[in-house]
């Protein structure tokens, strides 16, 4: 952005230009805030849809397995297959449903009102006894998140169930032999809450929506509305149009940005290890690709319409598929993760993560940051050079 | 009757020439099926594969190897590091170099050896705790499987009480095959939602609304004439990435085509239902699609689309009982991989009728009254 | 001001080409070879038909394109060198003035204030003198989105002047505004240039707006047919400018469309009872033979209308359409003068305000009927409220014996409807919209391609059929509109500013058709702007605030501007007239 305008040949752009400048840029800065005040559908975007994303990802949703339905069959309760019938009714993971009968099971498997069998045979104490019991687990596979926990939790349940120290206690302890036993340490969220990754990538949604989408609506309205001819034709520059348009909804972005942190410091809980500066610092940067992206589109394609789906196919879609914020980027194919180092989200989402979780951890920091920092550069010359007075 | 309906064919046939002429507009709604589901397909799994991981193996003994080999023969894991320092460990994780070290205290072998448990130690980074929930399973996993190896290599017993766990629909628990045919329903409802709405937000817009009332057209003719092309539109692109389930990602087709179509057409007409009440509201596009936007996004998030809805509170599972696309993924899914039948979706099938017969009903009322 | 010399002409335009490319990867040859200049001092305008390139030279001279090839200096700067240097020290208002809706009158005036670096100083001097000016002065407060389309029009221009600009450029500036707003800018604008020798360039529709300038430019095709003195080419009419009394039972509209087609009349158009008749000199008689000619003086229009004839005819091109009948029947009078649209007691309110307060008319078969009246005077909501758009809070309306609102079906058989803006669909070709409206009005078989047929040869949409309805040139969208609102053969015509911000020619053409549908016996309702066009009228009513002030023959309604003074009153004197005495016990009683 040039420091200084050409001085104006007219009779008043002749004394102070830098102060004429800042007055239109002022100017400008101050009738966006009163459109993003007055008109609804800013302030859906800008206020409502944020606040409707904290509360659905801090509420809603949960990766957390929870509740979910199954079916014990207790063919003939005996102490053993009671106690694994207990330890599943006791559990937070299932809602249990005791029945007798695996036909009834099934019936409720195929009616979707359970996801998942365990079933005890009538054999099972005597077989126990014998050392060669074993347990059927049926679950629906439709959503195999579910139904590895499900097999997951199922196993460890039998496994520190009585049966095994009963089992042992009947033969000689050296042959049943010791086995590896796995310990695990789950770094920066040792309480396995899937909030603790939401919420930053919450972070990333929303200042992809306020910084992107609402950006390319404004820009993309004032060319359909036509009140750029008249503005074009005063002595204010392309460089101050493109000032007044970043700066407000930078501004907004931030304050989306405090609403998310206060949210999932108060509300949620979500421990944040890094330092605040530092993380004001690059959400500024991501901020300000996310803006000059929304800039960049609404003032190549100049139509609301146009600029709103490529917005949410080009920044809102990947921010949330390719930026490793739910989906872990390391396991998907080479094709798609040469893709994801073209979104800018990716570098925000590690950011974000590492600083909520662990800490201001500058290895993790410095590159990204500086990736940020280039794409912000190169998205703000690309807008500069697209964004031009004229309506050719 | 008959003049009636050649209106409504007209007008149906107006709307789709006016949707499809445009060659962005006809891309976008016939091939952005495709593309999501390809991209969902391959993006959105959390089934890992090529997970970084570092060893401190700090035994060195043949069986700590051999530990070291399942986890490297399982296709999931893929070593990056031998550490020699535990302060590496620290330095690796936080620079997510890897997502999981493996430490293995230095008597592994000997402690095996005389039929103590040995521990191994798993240190995850938990920034997306999904992931690395997900990577714990798979290192238990390779754990048990060489803890089978070993008891079968010194003449050990099997263990007293063995799980024969089974998974019914997706025997490999694939995340693909249960996302794919849910994108079905939630790529449909994005779009006929956003056409119905903007349809009718577009001609009143650009004043061609006033020139259809002036026509004979009744209430009902247009509104049915809006739904009909939404919805044609909806079948083709659910068509579109049923085709890429099935011949693309080879996720097998367990039910019947005529129930799922029936159960879809359903689906479509609460979607557009929808859409058009959020038009009624509309005065503008803009409005019409931030509405829109605002009413799918609830919708898309508390579908069970991308969290399970009964890990969610009740009170948002109460929400989710007029969320159409709930509705929709479970048919789906169940026609598709459980083979179900049209008796045992009725669960799912009425509640869809009654959000199509309360949007529909509430759409035509509001195209009478504000008519101002 | 220093920067340009005393008397250098403001623009200089030498051989400017500029073409663009439509969407269908047509080229389009908007300025060819255009050459002129606009001395310093007074008021230029830039007329002819529309698609002509006036928009496109005035966006050139504000620096918001880029020509092609040629010079173009604006206040003796390079204007392709640097736009930014013309752009600080001109005042612009585009056709359609980008007021921010959401910001309130003031906020939109102290915004361009601050464009300009207008000190708060000048702003204590400026802001009361451009209120008083506008007589926007109570509505500071007001959002702008909320404003008439005449207030808009003033608020535009004053947002335009809010510093004292070198030279004001002015895009269609009275478009779409009643005539009681347009006088009020024109004082504005000679004001402007009598008090502060503002030079001003300004394309208009209007050519009484550009007879009061100093100076013309005539662009047709992207071609300059004339440039100077308004009087230069008004006397290119000189001594073939007559009027004609009407023979006795035939009303001065038949015997003008009568008039059209003889290749001795150049234009002719009814005016004050009487028919205004432009001659074209070596042409035998015609029929003319049956006409007391008597001679008048010429006008700007009359030299216009010289200047495109000739155009036309050296473009070999036959600007006159085939007379074939309008109506496939032949020509009935109706004896009857049945009623068919009968309006009484129509009330409307939208909350506390009355937007139609007790309008009471009737229309009879084959009748046109206009109804005129300032903007926001309630004409398009008598209008909704006629076509079966809007419900009335009380009061009777029968179109044809029902109320439209009720009717359904087969009532809206009855009617067509062009609205106010284009409105049909912009995605389909002309073709296609056809189509659809053939079905929509249930139209079948060989009935259906009959009427296609006929639309497309009456309204020459041939050449077009193939073209997307929004990227049809200028004149076209009102004739496929048309076309679309008479595939039915509806009984009942309603038009609703049907020719705002049309060319002369173009609503020539308009009238031809119109006048052809009253004599088939259709019923036509219309509301314009145009006061010229209410000569077409057999009765009009005037509205204001609601209410019919006057209603009559336009002969009737003309007596009553009389009393101002001695010159025969025209229709708009006599509009001006009687809205100013309506609102003389209850001044400033605007409505919204």
């Amino acid at each position: 952005m040039t420091a200084t305008a050409p001085s104006p040949r007219g009779s008043q752009g002749r004394f102070a230009p830098l102060a004429a400048k800042a007055r239109r840029i002022w100017a400008l800065i101050r009738k966006e805030g009163r459109q993003v005040v007055r008109d609804p559908s800013s302030f859906a975007i800008g206020v409502v849809l944020p606040v409707m994303l904290i509360l659905l990802f801090g509420y809603g949703m949960s990766l957390d397995v929870k509740h979910v339905p199954i079916a014990v069959v207790l063919e003939v309760p005996s102490p053993d297959a009671s106690e694994i019938a207990a330890s599943f009714q006791l559990s937070p993971y299932f809602e249990t449903h005791i029945t007798p009968s695996m036909a009834e099971a099934q019936t409720l498997m195929l009616s979707g009102k359970v996801d998942g069998i365990v079933l005890l045979q009538s054999d099972f104490a005597r077989r126990a006894a014998q050392g060669d019991a074993s347990v059927q687990l049926v679950v629906n596979g439709i959503d195999g998140n579910t139904a590895r926990i499900i097999e997951a939790y199922a196993g460890a349940a039998i496994a520190q169930s009585g049966v095994r120290v009963a089992a042992e206690g009947q033969g000689d302890g050296a042959a049943v032999g010791g086995q590896a036993v796995v310990e695990n340490q789950l770094w920066f969220n040792s309480a396995y809450d899937s909030r603790y990754f939401l919420v930053p990538g919450l972070i990333v949604l929303i200042i992809t929506l306020i910084g992107a989408f609402m950006t390319s609506m404004v820009v993309a309205r004032e060319w359909e509305r036509g009140t750029f001819e008249a503005l074009f034709v005063t002595p204010v520059r392309t460089d101050e149009i493109l000032i007044s348009k970043i700066v407000p909804y930078f501004l907004l972005g931030m304050v989306g940005l405090l609403l998310c942190m206060a949210s999932a410091r108060f509300l949620f809980g979500v421990p944040f290890r890094g330092s605040f500066l530092t993380l004001t610092a690059v959400s500024m940067l991501y901020l300000l690709v996310s803006v000059a992206t929304g800039l960049l589109i609404s003032s190549t394609l100049k139509s609301q319409f146009l600029a709103s789906q490529v917005t949410l196919v080009a920044t809102f879609m990947p921010a949330m598929m390719l930026s490793g914020f739910i989906y872990d980027l390391r396991s998907v194919p080479l094709a798609i993760r040469l893709v994801s180092y073209l979104v800018p989200a990716r570098y925000y989402v590690s950011l974000l993560q590492t600083m909520f979780l662990a800490g201001d951890v500058w290895s993790v920091i410095l590159p990204n940051a500086a990736i940020l920092a280039v794409v912000a550069a190169v998205m703000l010359a690309l807008t500069r050079r697209v964004t031009r007075k004229s309506l050719g | 009757m008959v003049a009636s309906l050649l209106r409504v064919m007209a007008l149906i046939r107006k709307e789709l020439l006016a949707v499809l002429k445009d060659a962005r507009t006809r891309n976008m709604l016939l091939l952005q099926p495709v593309l999501q589901c390809l991209l969902f397909g391959y993006a959105a799994t959390l089934d890992l594969s090529n997970v970084p991981y570092a060893a401190f193996d700090r035994d060195r003994s043949t069986a700590s190897s051999a530990l070291l080999a399942k986890l490297d023969g399982s296709g999931v894991f893929h070593r990056i590091a031998n550490l020699t320092d535990a302060a590496d460990m620290q330095r690796l994780i936080d620079a997510q170099k890897v997502l999981v070290v493996i430490q293995i205290d230095p008597n592994f072998q000997r402690q095996l050896s005389v039929g103590e448990d040995a521990a191994v130690q798993v240190i995850a980074d938990g920034r997306n705790s999904n992931t690395a929930g997900a990577a714990l399973g798979y290192v238990n996993a390779a754990v048990e499987s060489f803890n089978a190896d070993w008891r079968g290599d010194h003449g050990l017993p099997p263990p007293p009480v063995q799980v024969n766990a089974r998974a019914w629909y997706n025997a490999n628990l694939e995340t693909r095959w249960n996302l794919i045919p849910a994108l079905v329903g939630t790529i449909t409802m994005m779009s006929t939602m956003m056409l119905a709405a903007l349809s009718v937000a577009r001609e009143r817009e650009e004043g061609t609304f006033d020139q259809l009332l002036v026509t004979p057209f009744t209430p009902v003719e247009i509104m049915a004439g809006k739904a009909i092309p939404a919805m044609l539109i909806g079948v083709v692109q659910a068509t579109n990435a049923l085709l890429v389930a099935q011949f693309w990602f080879r996720i097998p087709f367990a039910g019947s085509y005529v129930t799922l179509y029936v159960g879809l057409i359903l689906f479509l007409l609460a979607a557009v239902g929808i859409g058009l009440f959020v038009s009624s509201i509309a005065a503008t596009m803009q409005q019409a699609m931030l509405y829109a936007f605002v009413t799918i996004m609830p919708f898309a998030l508390l579908s069970g689309l991308t969290t399970p809805i009964s890990s969610m509170p009740p009170i948002i599972q109460d929400f989710t009982l007029i969320n159409p696309l709930r509705y929709a993924i479970d048919l789906v899914h169940r026609v598709y991989l459980e083979g179900a039948g049209l008796d045992r979706l009725v669960p799912d099938l009425w509640p869809m009728a009654i959000i199509a017969a309360v949007t529909l009903g509430a759409a035509a009322w509001m195209f009478r009254n504000r008519l101002e | 001001m220093a920067a340009v010399a005393a008397g250098a002409p403001v623009i200089v335009c030498r051989n400017l080409h500029k073409h663009f490319l439509r969407k269908t990867k047509e080229n389009v040859q908007a300025l060819d070879d255009v050459s002129f200049e606009v001395a310093r001092g007074g008021l230029a305008a830039l007329v002819g038909p529309d698609g002509g390139g006036k928009t496109t030279l005035i966006r050139l001279a504000a620096g918001l394109l880029t020509a092609d090839a040629g010079e173009l200096s604006v206040l003796g700067i390079d204007v392709k060198a640097d736009p930014q240097a013309v752009q600080d020290r001109i005042g612009y208002m585009p056709q359609r003035f980008g007021l921010y809706d959401d910001l309130s009158v003031q906020e939109n005036l102290d915004l361009y204030a601050d464009m300009h670096g207008v000190s708060a100083a000048d702003r204590r001097s400026k802001y009361p003198q451009l209120m008083e000016m506008t007589a926007l002065g109570p509505f500071t407060r007001r959002l702008a989105g909320q404003l008439s389309g005449g207030m808009k029009q003033k608020l535009g221009l004053a947002c335009t002047l809010v510093r004292s600009p070198e030279l004001l450029l002015l895009d269609e500036p009275t478009v779409g505004v009643d005539p009681l707003s347009r006088r009020e800018l024109w004082e504005i604008i000679r004001g402007l240039v009598r008090d502060q020798g503002v030079p001003v360039l300004l394309s208009t529709s209007y050519l009484d707006e550009a007879e009061r300038c100093e100076q013309v430019v005539v662009l047709r095709e992207g071609k300059v047919l004339a440039q100077g003195p308004p009087k230069d080419v008004t006397a290119l009419a000189e001594g073939r400018t007559f009027m004609a009394t009407p023979p006795r039972g035939e009303t001065a509209r038949v015997t003008q469309t009568g008039l059209l087609d003889d290749p001795a009349v150049i234009d002719a158009s009814p005016e004050a009872g009487e028919v205004r008749i432009v001659r074209q000199p070596g042409q035998p008689d015609g029929a003319l033979a049956r006409l007391k000619l008597e001679p008048t003086p010429a006008r700007f229009e009359d030299g216009f209308m010289v200047l495109l004839r000739r155009a036309a005819a050296s473009d070999n091109q036959v600007q006159k359409a085939p007379a074939a009948p309008l109506v496939a029947k032949d020509v009935v009078i109706p004896a009857d003068h049945e009623v068919v649209v009968e309006v009484r007691d129509l009330v409307r309110r939208f909350g506390a305000f009355v937007a139609v307060d007790k309008v009471s008319f009737e229309v009879r078969r084959g009748e046109i009927f206009g109804l005129l009246g300032p903007n926001g005077a309630g004409k398009t909501t008598t209008f909704r409220m006629l076509c079966g758009l809007l419900s009335a809070t009380s009061g009777t309306l029968k179109i044809a014996g029902v109320d439209l609102r009720r009717g359904g079906a087969s009532a809206r058989q009855q009617i067509g409807y062009v609205a106010q803006k284009f409105s049909l669909y912009a995605q389909l070709t002309v073709a296609e919209n056809l189509d659809f409206f053939a079905s929509a009005y249930g139209l079948r078989g060989a009935r259906r391609r009959e009427r296609i047929d006929w639309a497309m040869a009456q309204f020459e949409l041939g050449p077009v059929a193939g073209l997307l309805g929004g990227q049809l040139p200028g004149g076209y969208t009102q004739r496929l509109a048309m076309a679309a609102a008479l595939l039915h053969e509806p009984q009942i015509l309603f038009l609703d500013e049907a020719t705002s911000g049309a060319d002369p020619m173009a609503r020539r053409e308009f009238w031809r058709r119109i006048t052809a549908l009253s004599q088939a016996g259709v019923t036509v309702i219309v509301t314009t702007h145009f006061m010229t066009e209410a000569e077409y009228c057999d009765r009009i009513a005037i509205m204001d605030s609601g209410r019919v002030l006057a209603q009559g023959t336009p002969a009737e309604i003309r007596a009553r501007g009389a009393t101002k003074s001695d010159r025969q009153p025209t229709m708009e004197d006599a509009f001006i007239a009687v809205i100013e005495e309506a609102r003389r016990p209850a001044p400033h009683e605007q409505a919204a």
